[in-house]
């Protein structure tokens, strides 16, 4: 069996693995990431991509809040190029208690949150597509964030800083020597092969998962896996974050991501063992929309384009069926004092907003471990994109290297449009030229990881037309010409789990042209 | 679940089937141009996000509609794109394009003097000046009349009102300013058919060269009085409001609501060319034709893009098959390449001639006597390029008739 040694070997490639992998790779450490499937394949990117301003929080949970706000702050810096900066409105109905809102506007203003109460008329006319029966509303300064881009960005810095990122690799366990973990035992499930893993610390960024992980080690967290449910529209109705003004509740929450609209969530406690293939029902789609068009009634009859689940990795704390009463703040396990094992930690907890502090603080956790004495620059280095303002103003640009620029930031500036710059995704606008750099850059083995790093068949089409082009570019390039058809298959496969849920209307044509042209 | 979730001109019904593309008569000739799709409904999503995603080559669109009637999911693709360009776009040259759009104040200002403009137009140091100004010099203007149709009509109108039954004519800036003989057919066909002929009260241009000029707010104030004016003539016991000029008809029938927002649910019925209003009629036995009985040969009809967006060019065409020795042959729909004043701007013009010269070739193979077709800015366009002489079917019919005799049975219709 292969053998090799680091310093730190991260287990997990959400963005709480990949921000813990870019501190650790920072800080000069020798650093492994490993992920089970593709980078982004959990919690990281099933959630409505926001960047919290805190005020969700501020009432109930003022230390998650005011972590938030720092971070949103920060982000805002370091990830120019993955977070829109939107603003938010939490805006009270008829029937919400308009007290409430004096409660959340001081509870904001004592978490450092700038909240300003805004006039119903000037509300709509800030945001044209809110429920225009609204009785008040708050202004804060939430955000959009794109999860899969914030941790391919995160993962690319950790490798320009020397890491080693492992995907399709499941730990199988630990090695554990003299009561201390000193590595880990990996299947590379594209190849099959089994190889041992050596570090000084391990890190358990596992999200959801970490529970398993932890058992591996003979090690109980006492998770509470969440599942909470989405839905995304075909396209962008609202042009703000719109919230609630009321205790967080369900589908409370409409984001404008990117192109389209994200409608969220539900919190149902889970199986763990559900956790690998969770589905969402139909009593929660009607759910978002019976509570999402009380937020903008447009999207009682825009397309909902698919739906999709993550599971939440909540520490419990006390029993709380739905787990909306967990804390969201950020978990840090040292398992040598907490369990008298040395060699491991685990990160969990938290939320996207805060993936850098929970970064942080881990990797702070690691260093004292290893008697790295490094400060902490990820608050300070812009990710690799953001390093300069791209936009999207040259007119003169195809719309496919706009898109691009939108995509990737200053990246954009490695991608060769000058003889690749036809659009092979329709819908989004991606060009070969956009394909072709992330094939050599971002990591990618089939069209499921390419449209994590690029929105390929994220359209409206979901990729019914595009696909096989896609596949050609993928397989070619990856030297690979016979795996084309399988690339297709599993891909087809992913998008109709999240097409079923919601097909109705209009929407069953679409289906009906995918299903007629791969046979599904 | 939802009851319905079909958004603004079902911009989300796209399949990606790329049928609009194909028949998209820019995107063949200009490599520049994205194509309908990615121009129109794609493009939209993007627009949503952020303006800053407009794309500049949006002008190259005709708004031909050519990719709306390829859609077979409905979405209204051109409609998406003349409405982005109308809310962010911007005119390339304003001087030059608000002048063109402008037909109404630009043939008041030319009628007076139409001899000198009409020579002024052709002398070479004005074209000249003109494709300096960015109007392309080998386009050929129409020229324009020295009577104009309103003055020549205000004579008619006692006579007019001999009649029982009354229909309105929109005649349209092209009659009005260059060519009243269309606007006279017109009247002496109406009248053989039984009808009085009505003016609209302060007609105005239907706004269709400002709304692809980008002055939406000028085609939404000439739009809504010429619904007042339709709306008048039809209380005012008018049976319809008629035309002879499909794009005009198709621009006030459908682009005023779609991209101007103007309501016309209530005129959209009675508003239709007057080919159509005598087909219906003929058929129904409420008006009988008499034809002359003479030799005629070979014509061509050429359905323009808008009349083919109307679905009405059966219409004319039956009427013109019904003339006795018409050898009518109907041409494929094609582009001609104009559209409207497209085709006079200098950095158009090689595409207005590239996409209509399919169509050229095949009239000249066919060499017809006259091409007809209901678009006056075809005829500009096929008579430029081919030489030959392009007709209204109005005129066809017209000059067709015996005036006499089916004046005479049409009269006898008791009115309904």
């Amino acid at each position: 069996m292969a053998s090799q040694e680091y310093d730190v070997i991260i287990i997990g490639g959400g963005i709480t693995g990949a921000g813990t992998a870019r501190d650790c790779a920072l800080r000069g450490l020798r650093t492994l990431l490993i992920e089970r499937h593709d980078l982004a394949a959990g919690a990281t990117g099933r959630n409505h991509g926001l960047l919290h301003s805190g005020a969700r929080y501020a009432v109930t949970d003022s230390e998650s809040a005011a972590e938030c706000i720092r971070e949103n702050t920060i982000l805002r810096k370091i990830a120019s190029n993955c977070v829109e900066e939107t603003d938010g409105l939490f805006i009270s109905l008829p029937e919400d208690d308009i007290e409430y809102r004096k409660t959340f506007i001081e509870s904001c203003q004592r978490a450092g949150i700038k909240a300003e109460a805004i006039d119903p008329k000037d509300a709509i006319r800030m945001e044209p597509a809110v429920n225009p029966d609204i009785i008040g509303a708050v202004k804060v300064p939430d955000a959009s964030v794109d999860p899969f881009r914030l941790t391919t960005a995160n993962v690319l810095d950790a490798t320009v800083h020397g890491a080693e990122v492992m995907t399709y690799s499941e730990v199988t366990g630990f090695i554990e020597e003299n009561g201390r973990i000193v590595g880990v035992t990996v299947r590379n499930h594209r190849s099959g092969e089994l190889s041992e893993m050596r570090s000084a610390v391990t890190v358990n960024a596992a999200g959801i998962w970490g529970h398993a992980i932890a058992e591996l080690a003979g090690i109980s967290i006492g998770m509470y896996p969440a599942k909470g449910s989405l839905l995304i529209f075909g396209h962008r109705v609202n042009r703000m974050v719109i919230n609630r003004c009321r205790k967080p509740a369900n589908a409370d929450i409409l984001v404008p991501g990117d192109v389209v609209c994200v409608i969220g969530t539900t919190s149902t406690k889970v199986p763990f063992e559900d956790c690998d293939d969770i589905r969402v029902t139909a009593d929660e789609v009607n759910l978002l929309l019976e509570e999402g068009c009380k937020l903008a009634p447009s999207i009682s009859h825009t397309r909902v384009l698919r739906a999709y689940a993550g599971v939440r990795p909540l520490v419990a704390s006390d029993e709380d069926p739905t787990g909306r009463s967990i804390s969201r703040g950020i978990v840090l396990l040292d398992h040598e004092t907490r369990d008298g094992l040395p060699g491991l930690i685990t990160i969990t907890g938290g939320k996207l907003t805060s993936y850098r502090l929970m970064a942080e603080q881990a990797t702070d956790l690691v260093c004292s471990k290893l008697g790295n004495v490094k400060k902490c620059e990820t608050a300070l280095r812009p990710l690799p994109g953001s390093e300069e303002e791209v936009g999207i103003s040259r007119q003169s640009d195809s719309l496919g290297r706009k898109a691009a620029g939108n995509r990737h930031g200053a990246r954009v500036f490695q991608m060769d449009f000058a003889d690749k710059s036809e659009v092979v995704c329709e819908c989004e606008h991606v060009t070969r030229a956009e394909i072709e750099y992330a094939i050599k850059f971002l990591d990618v083995h089939n069209l499921i990881d390419l449209r994590r790093r690029t929105r390929i068949g994220m359209g409206t089409c979901q990729g019914s037309f595009c696909m096989l082009r896609v596949a050609t570019v993928l397989a070619q390039a990856l030297g690979c010409p016979e795996k084309a058809s399988e690339f297709v298959r599993q891909y087809v496969e992913e998008r109709w789990k999240g097409l079923t849920p919601v097909c109705w209307g209009e929407g069953i044509r679409e289906m009906e042209f995918m299903r007629k042209q791969y046979g599904k | 679940m939802q009851e319905s979730n079909i958004s603004p001109n079902n911009f989300e019904q796209c399949l990606k089937c790329n049928l609009c593309t194909s028949v998209c008569p820019m995107m063949a000739a200009n490599p520049h141009y994205p194509g309908p799709k990615q121009a129109g409904p794609d493009g939209e999503r993007y627009r949503l996000k952020d303006p800053a995603f407009f794309d500049l080559t949006l002008k190259y669109c005709l708004n031909c509609k050519r990719c709306e009637v390829a859609c077979p999911s409905g979405v209204k693709v051109g409609d998406i794109i003349q409405a982005s360009r109308l809310k962010y776009g911007h005119q390339s040259n304003p001087l030059r394009d608000t002048i063109l759009a402008s037909t109404d104040f630009v043939g008041s200002l030319a009628s007076p003097m139409a001899p000198t403009v009409n020579a002024l137009l052709e002398w070479k140091p004005v074209k000249k000046m003109m494709n300096l100004f960015g109007v392309d010099s080998r386009r050929k203007f129409p020229s324009y009349s020295k009577l104009k149709f309103e003055n020549w009509f205000r004579e008619q109108v006692p006579s007019q009102e001999n009649f029982r039954r009354f229909v309105s004519y929109f005649h349209g800036c092209y009659v009005n300013y260059n060519y009243p003989e269309l606007g006279q057919d017109f009247v002496k066909l109406m009248n053989a058919c039984g009808y009085g002929v009505r003016m609209l009260e302060g007609e105005k241009c239907c706004g269709v060269a400002m709304i692809s000029n980008g002055m939406g707010r000028q085609a939404a104030v000439n739009g809504s009085k010429n619904l007042d004016a339709m709306r008048k003539a039809l209380r005012d016991g008018s049976e319809a409001v008629l035309t002879s000029s499909s794009t005009c008809t198709f621009t006030m029938r459908d682009e005023y609501e779609h991209l101007l927002g103007l309501k016309t649910a209530d005129i959209r019925p009675h508003l239709m060319l007057a080919t159509k209003f005598i087909f219906d009629r003929v058929e129904s036995g409420d008006i009988r034709l008499v034809f002359k009985e003479e030799r005629r040969g070979k014509y061509v009809y050429h359905t323009a893009c808008h009349m083919q967006k109307l679905g009405w060019t059966i219409y004319s065409t039956e009427l013109l098959k019904m003339i006795p020795g018409m050898d009518l042959t109907v041409l494929p729909q094609e582009c001609c390449g104009i559209a409207g004043t497209f085709g006079f701007k200098k950095e158009n013009y090689p595409y207005s001639q590239l996409i209509g010269s399919k169509l050229f070739d095949l009239i000249k193979k066919l060499n017809p006597r006259a091409v007809i077709t209901d678009c006056e800015t075809c005829k500009w366009q096929i008579e430029m390029s081919t030489g030959y002489s392009v007709l209204n079917p109005i005129s066809v019919l017209a000059e067709a008739l015996d005036l006499e005799k089916t004046s005479r049975l049409n009269v006898a219709v008791p009115s309904r």
